[in-house]
């Protein structure tokens, strides 16, 4: 047994480290929440060069042909340095969901694309408030067009493509719904930047009004490729959760170490010092949960979906718990735009929300765990 | 990262599996099930005589204390080994119960600290279980601050360069039963405290030492308390130098927070089960949004625990030593029992207050509720673990200590204030 990453897989990691140090600066991070320009584009070529974008993507599509640890490495330090790029939307998830469900065509035509970060993906699912079910997808698609109106869509505003979640059958059944790939510049598709919490990402609403779509998968398998996408994104934005994380901590003590009060280093106060080590156990719990995804994400394991949803929840509490905590520890200098930490809190919100809140994945690993438990007994 | 065996550890396993297979205690199986806080659950016969029948059954077999050398009694495995056994051991390693503070704490300090022919007289019947140690450390004045301890040790005055100690020591667990003792005892009240520490072994059966147990809490008496009335011990008696106990004692807590945090159980699964069993409005439990989330949030903690032990052997494996980092183990694991007791008690709605054979698991709630108070203050309280973490994990500036530098007889008690 050994549930570690290979010296190799951390050389890597250090370099993907060095690298964000010298490009990904606060600095960089700002221009990007201050300024008009909705992501690091510098930044994005920087990665697609060193190509940490496809590390996971077949080289017969223009990746690295690594695994999936490398791919969560690399995400553990875009998260530690809040990077604003999409690597998210367009790796995670639109290029996992061409991996999982594209035809060779689709693949060939924008795998490469988006390893070569010449190209961003996106996925366009949520409708509305509240948690996303087969019923509340009200977008439609007929004859290859598609109508409707996306909430909120993480990089819909700099994707050039999106895979699109739409009705095609009656019902409020899984079966009734369906992938499409949509080239985000044709005609019948507009977008409208939104105002979020998190100003270092950009979020559009994206509506449809007859725009030409092509199908992704089977007709009525969109839900459930979407939750198996889903549960192998919400792996690799765990660690970027864990990569925040760690880095609120360090923030969060190598300030009480600096700040005096009372004549005394504020990080020798045991109220400091406790509220520290409980950051810590909340960063660790959740490290070691994500490891174990890790595994059965690069494994292809049965146990990927509980594995996934137990990295999601574990890596959304600590990566709340260290950012809230940070800007508490920060005492009201926490709580000035000059310093880091609302960055840190905002992202860590953000994230928390991305691939569906908190709340509905602790129902999936439950729903999920209850699944496996009438197996085994079976 | 694996999660298989390797040929070598799968060919261990099924040794290891074939072997308790023909020999593991089979008639007592199904108790072993319900063991619980404090209790391997097992009626039918003297619990520490199955106890100790097993601890010798796998002695013999080379199966004992597998990490130890086998001069000791040990088995000469691999950290991985060890890990593999208590996986195939399962329900049976409730039998160790007697055994955990010889063989984690007492067993790794005798070891480190005492003479070789002392090693080779002392260690093998503490792995075989013939021998039960137990841990004389805290006192009512010394409990988070254990080296605020007040037993002393004074040189006999008739020149035989024997010890004569007298005072407490509390919350010992085990000690009625106990062959022999880890003392820590005073033996310099003139200089700063840590610094006048001695530490010594003893037979519990010597002269003017005497275990009065204590009723606990939770009305169960696991700990005691153990008198020292002018107990003469021998100097070779003693481990490391005379004021070198504080520097020996580490040796023991590091692994006591290594044995007591690796592997503990927070009561997820029992909870998961009842979850499913009992049923809200004619719905399982389980059915209810609340009830999901608040699993899952045990969830994650029981698992998080369980990988960073994995993490930690990892560690073991490539031969490094699991730093202070294990210290999480028994805080989150503590912690999550009561916290899921508290939750357990509250499903089961105004029945929760009743303990008795009716209660969901003959009571396994109740009895988490009533012992957890214990696992958040003992082999470290939540508190000095916290500390520990900020100090040696991240590196936080050490607790202003008004006591520093100061002879021990000189620091303020709570029966002893400054003047």
């Amino acid at each position: 047994m050994n549930l570690d990453f290979s010296d190799d897989q951390k050389a890597l990691q250090d370099q993907v480290r060095r690298f964000l140090a010298a490009r990904c600066t606060s600095a960089a991070v700002r221009a990007v929440a201050e300024g008009p320009q909705l992501f690091d584009r510098a930044l994005y070529a920087g990665l697609a060069e060193m190509g940490v974008l496809g590390v996971a993507i077949p080289e017969a599509y223009g990746g690295l042909g690594l695994t999936h640890l490398e791919l969560c490495l690399v995400a553990e330090e875009l998260g530690r340095a809040i990077a604003p790029t999409p690597v998210a939307s367009s790796i995670y998830l639109a290029a996992e969901f061409l991996l999982q469900a594209g035809t060779e065509a689709q693949k060939q035509a924008w795998l490469p694309k988006l390893a070569a970060g010449t190209a961003v993906g996106a996925f366009a699912f949520a409708e509305g408030q509240g948690e996303t079910t087969p019923a509340r997808i009200k977008t439609v698609a007929r004859g290859g067009k598609l109508t409707g109106e996306k909430a909120a869509v993480l990089d819909g505003d700099v994707a050039d493509v999106a895979i699109v979640a739409a009705r095609t059958g009656e019902g409020d059944g899984p079966e009734a719904i369906s992938l499409f790939l949509v080239d985000l510049a044709a005609e019948g598709v507009t977008r409208e930047a939104v105002t979020t919490i998190d100003p270092t990402r950009s979020y559009a609403r994206i509506a449809f009004k007859n725009a030409p779509a092509e199908p992704l998968g089977g007709a009525g398998e969109g839900w459930h490729i979407a939750s198996q996408v889903l549960d192998r994104a919400a792996i690799l934005m765990a660690f970027e959760q864990v990569g925040g994380a760690d880095r609120a901590l360090e923030m969060a003590r190598d300030y009480a170490l600096d700040r005096m009060a009372f004549g005394r280093p504020i990080g020798s106060f045991q109220a400091i010092k406790h509220m520290l080590a409980d950051m810590y156990v909340s960063a660790t719990l959740a490290r070691s949960n994500c490891y174990y995804a890790a595994w059965a994400l690069s494994a292809g394991a049965a146990e990927l979906p509980v594995a996934a949803a137990t990295a999601r929840v574990s890596a959304t509490q600590a990566f709340l718990h260290c950012a809230k905590n940070n800007i508490q520890v920060h005492g009201g200098m926490g709580f000035t735009w000059a310093f880091d930490c609302h960055l840190f809190y905002r992202r860590a919100n953000a994230l928390a929300l991305a691939l569906g809140s908190q709340s509905v994945w602790e129902d999936h690993l439950i729903a999920r765990m209850r699944a496996g438990n009438a197996a085994e007994a079976a | 990262m694996d999660f298989n065996d390797t040929p070598q550890e799968a060919a261990f396993r099924a040794e290891a599996r074939a072997w308790i297979a023909a020999n593991a205690p089979k008639h007592l199986e199904a108790e072993l099930k319900r063991a619980s806080f404090g209790s391997n659950g097992i009626a039918s016969e003297d619990p520490l005589k199955a106890a100790k029948a097993w601890q010798k059954k796998k002695a013999d077999a080379g199966w004992a204390c597998l990490h130890w050398p086998k001069e000791y009694g040990g088995g000469a495995r691999s950290a991985i080994e060890r890990v593999i056994w208590g996986q195939e051991e399962g329900v049976y390693g409730a039998l160790s119960g007697p055994f955990v503070i010889g063989h984690g704490m007492c067993g790794p300090t005798v070891m480190s600290w005492a003479s070789e022919e002392h090693k080779r007289r002392l260690l093998p019947p503490l792995a075989s279980g013939e021998e039960i140690w137990c841990q004389l450390f805290s006192e009512p004045a010394g409990g988070s601050d254990l080296a605020g301890l007040r037993t002393r040790a004074v040189k006999a005055e008739d020149g035989s360069g024997d010890w004569i100690i007298n005072g407490q020591k509390i919350w010992t667990s085990g000690a009625q039963h106990s062959d022999w003792g880890l003392l820590i005892t005073r033996t310099d009240p003139n200089v700063p405290k840590h610094k006048g520490l001695t530490m010594f072994f003893l037979s519990m059966k010597t002269p003017g030492v005497e275990v009065r147990p204590i009723k606990q809490a939770n009305g169960k008496s696991e700990f005691n308390e153990v008198y020292f009335t002018d107990v003469r011990i021998p100097d070779s008696q003693r481990l490391g130098a005379v004021g070198q106990g504080w520097e020996v004692s580490l040796t023991t807590l590091m692994n006591e927070r290594l044995s007591i945090g690796s592997g503990m159980s927070t009561g997820f699964p029992e909870l998961f089960r009842l979850c499913m069993e009992m049923e809200i409005d004619g719905r399982a439990a389980v059915d209810d949004r609340a009830v999901r989330s608040k699993l899952a949030q045990f969830a994650v903690r029981q698992s998080g625990l369980k990988y960073t032990g994995m993490r930690a052997i990892t560690a073991l494996s490539k031969g490094e030593t699991p730093g202070p980092e294990n210290s999480i183990g028994k805080l989150v694991a503590g912690a999550t029992m009561q916290e899921l007791a508290m939750f357990a008690l509250d499903l089961q709605g105004q029945s929760g207050v009743v303990w008795d054979e009716t209660s969901p698991q003959n009571g396994r709630f109740q009895a988490m509720l009533m012992r957890s108070p214990a696992t958040r203050i003992e082999g470290g309280s939540d508190e000095i673990l916290r500390n520990i973490i900020a100090e040696r994990v991240l590196g936080l500036p050490a607790d202003v200590r008004v006591d520093k530098n100061v002879p021990f007889k000189d620091i303020p008690t709570s029966g002893r204030t400054k003047s």
